[in-house]
């Protein structure tokens, strides 16, 4: 029957229609959702990994168990897990692995808009591209019959329009897959006199692939009323194409966007006056036409900044395009904030309070950095703030060591701020760590983690402590704190930056937004009281704003936290 | 037929989802071709969101870009100014004339625009703007919001009133279903 599905839902439904057994993956927007649904079909093993490069560790095991099987990330996820990729293309699998990836042109929920299909290329492995949903459960079903007929891992690359736009699907059946395992120490053992002879397998592999691609379905010609141009084109840059120009030009869609295939490219150039490569991001698709000896246009009309919309293409091929009326108006701009009752806000508040310079890392905490708080001094990638900050104290030789910290989340430092604290510990740097546990990954939308308890079925699990894993690293200083309770804060923080050693702050309260956690009654504002100071003001916190000279609490945001309260001097903010 | 486009715009956290969810089940029953495009992420956090909708014999781009909406539903004033822009010629903009101040705003770095609705207005678009939130409370809760604006939107599509309970009920829980159907019927008799 036919349903709407999200993007990432089908590509769940493709791995359960292709008897995938075993999905293992980090969140990551605007991945997430291909893990969390592929986890309701009971057929199928499915879990959060503490990062990336396990996820896909994990998934290969199981492909050499001879179990099909999934790891699902975002862009800078495959940054992370880039070792094993590079090394399972010279493997190759046992049953079917299909890596998926979803990028992030225009930086939804991003810190960089790399273009994956480099991976692919660098990597020597075929990645699909779908661009909709219907072609999101094909094309996963596709790339295992693709793994394991050409014995390689296969990437597919899915984008923020893809990932999260839902359009029309009709679910098949599911079909089971096992394989036995069967030792083979010349494929599976990577030693440099196995590896040596894998790799021109890998070379013919790629050869093969090209002759796949020249024939398979994946790319198909769409005619077209004019010859004077030609656009090859892929995913939503597809649709965009389609959508502004309908069946004016030929178009060819690739479906699979490496290996492309060549003489199929050739000759659809040579039956055009011109060949125009519309894409997103880089121009991927348009090098490797340059490559073939093809004369092209792409990038110097379509920027390799942000996303492709259909008003670029439109502009770009002389389509008159008429925009509604825009206001004479400055409209101010509306940026997420922490939400109301954050952990995180009182936190980020006391290192403002005392100047601190703060090595920031990737989470919802990563809006400290946004005024009135405005705190944070650097963010780079998953882990950077534990690494960062031995760096940036141990090379100032302790000039920095009682004004600077790190702060990074549960999650985060599950994914990759632990290598980060050991680091610490052994080259002994007098470093200060603050881990933001608010017990759950918060900024995909409330995903669990190693030290919540629970996996991602939601059931009872291990829950890995921080104290102790951080005093088993060598830190012998770990003091845990409430944010919701400034003055502890404060003392706390001035202790460890003071102290002679380095130490792990656990500044602990889990996410407000958690529906276990209980709130309190709205705070009230006592206007005799208030003078209007604004000091109320300094925490940026959505539910409190000046009208009229007076305080005001907004009842439908407050949660009474009470870190407002703490702040006036003159008791005019109360707790009911 | 050819693509009709629906935007609906907000602050994180007022319930668009919900409000395309409907959407995309009513119109799946009349088997026009569909897509729906939200953003997740970050936004969540009360920033500008925006779900596009789309439907016709054959749709495409599951995004609308500017000059493409044929309506925008706005749960906030500031937002429908945000996206005029993207109204196509003779496109219509509902708005909620509920306020929400955005941080720089509520901080003292920006002002919120007066007289919004007056000045689109006179700008030559097509405006109806109503007080959805009162609405929603009436009907119980002012999280019903977003189903007192679809029931507004209603009014201007050729969908029966029986073909959208019938959406809404497929897309709340039973429990919310009479609040749900109050809201939508205050917002299509607004």
């Amino acid at each position: 029957m036919k349903q709407l599905m999200l993007g990432n839902e089908a590509v769940a439904r493709g791995l359960y229609e292709a008897g995938c057994m075993f999905v293992s993956s980090y969140p990551g927007t605007p991945s997430t959702e291909i893990t969390e649904a592929v986890a309701k079909y009971p057929e199928v093993y499915a879990e959060w990994a503490p990062n990336e490069k396990v996820a896909m560790e994990a998934a290969f095991g199981a492909s050499l168990a001879g179990r099909r099987s999934f790891c699902g990330m975002k862009h800078v996820g495959l940054n992370v897990a880039a070792d094993p990729l590079f090394t399972i293309s010279y493997t190759g699998v046992n049953a079917g692995m299909v890596i998926g990836v979803a990028d992030d042109a225009g930086m939804h929920s991003s810190q960089n808009e790399q273009d994956s299909r480099y991976y692919a290329k660098s990597a020597k492995i075929p990645m699909l591209e779908p661009a909709d949903s219907a072609e999101a459960i094909a094309f996963t079903k596709k790339a295992y019959e693709i793994s394991e007929q050409f014995d390689t891992p296969v990437l597919l690359k899915m984008c923020t329009r893809v990932s999260h736009s839902q359009s029309i699907v009709e679910p098949g059946e599911r079909v089971e897959v096992l394989k036995e395992y069967q030792k083979d120490i010349a494929k599976y053992v990577m030693m440099p006199g196995n590896a040596k002879k894998r790799h021109p397998v890998v070379e013919a592999r790629t050869a093969s692939l090209v002759e796949f691609a020249e024939t398979s379905d994946l790319n198909r010609v769409e005619e077209g009323r004019d010859h004077k141009l030609g656009i090859i084109t892929s995913s939503t840059s597809y649709q965009y194409v389609k959508e502004v120009l309908g069946d004016q030009y030929p178009v060819m869609k690739l479906g699979m966007i490496w290996p492309m295939p060549e003489q199929k490219i050739i000759d659809f150039a040579k039956s055009v006056s011109m060949l125009v490569i519309v894409e997103e991001l880089e121009g991927f698709i348009e090098s490797h036409c340059r490559d073939l000896g093809l004369s092209c246009v792409g990038k110097a009309h379509f920027s390799n900044i942000g996303e492709l919309m259909p008003l670029d293409v439109a502009k770009q091929m002389a389509e008159v395009w008429e925009t509604g009326a825009k206001l004479d108006e400055a409209i101010p701009p509306r940026p997420p904030v922490m939400c109301a009752g954050c952990p995180h806000r009182g936190l980020f508040y006391t290192l403002k309070k005392n100047k601190l310079t703060v090595i920031g890392d990737i989470g919802c905490y990563t809006l400290g950095a946004v005024a009135p708080l405005a705190s944070v001094d650097s963010v780079i990638c998953m882990g950077a703030s534990v690494s960062g900050i031995h760096g940036f104290t141990k090379s100032q030789n302790g000039a920095a060591d009682n004004k600077t910290v790190a702060v990074i989340g549960d999650s985060t430092f599950m994914h990759s701020g632990i290598t980060g604290l050991v680091n610490i510990a052994y080259n002994e740097s007098n470093a200060t760590v603050i881990i933001v546990d608010n017990s759950i990954t918060g900024m995909t939308g409330h995903q669990q983690n190693p030290t919540t308890g629970f996996n991602l079925k939601g059931d009872p699990c291990a829950k890995i402590d921080l104290e102790t894993l951080c005093h088993a690293v060598g830190i012998k200083r770990v003091r845990v704190i409430d944010p919701y309770n400034l003055a502890q804060c404060d003392e706390v923080i001035k202790e460890e930056l003071a102290a002679n050693e380095p130490s792990v702050i656990i500044s602990r309260r889990p996410c407000a937004l958690l529906k276990y956690v209980k709130h309190k009654a709205p705070l009230t504002v006592d206007t005799d009281k208030c003078v209007g100071c604004k000091a109320c003001m300094k925490i940026g916190c959505p539910a409190v704003s000046i009208v009229d000279g007076k305080a005001k609490v907004d009842a439908t945001q407050c949660v009474g936290c009470g870190v407002c309260e703490q702040l006036c001097k003159f008791g005019a903010l109360k707790e009911v | 037929m050819e693509t009709k486009s629906i935007m609906i715009v907000g602050v994180g956290g007022q319930g668009s989802l919900l409000a395309s969810k409907l959407l995309g089940r009513l119109l799946l029953t009349r088997g026009y071709d569909i897509k729906v495009s939200e953003v997740h992420g970050m936004s969540q956090r009360g920033g500008s969101v925006v779900t596009y909708v789309r439907y016709g014999d054959k749709v495409y781009s599951p995004v609308i870009d500017k000059g493409q909406a044929d309506c925008i539903v706005s749960f906030e004033l500031l937002e429908a100014a945000r996206w005029t822009e993207y109204l196509k010629p003779g496109g219509k903009i509902i708005v909620n004339t509920q306020q929400i101040n955005p941080m720089p705003v509520i901080i003292g770095a920006a002002e919120y625009p007066e007289n919004l609705v007056e000045k689109m207005s006179a700008a030559g678009i097509d405006v109806d703007a109503f007080d959805a939130l009162t609405l929603a409370e009436q009907a119980g809760s002012s999280k019903a919001v977003n189903i007192v604006l679809m029931g507004h939107m209603s009014r201007n599509f050729d969908f029966t009133e029986e073909e959208w309970m019938t959406a809404l009920e497929q897309s709340v829980a039973p429990k919310f279903l009479e609040m749900n159907k109050k809201a939508f019927a205050l917002g299509r008799n607004a």
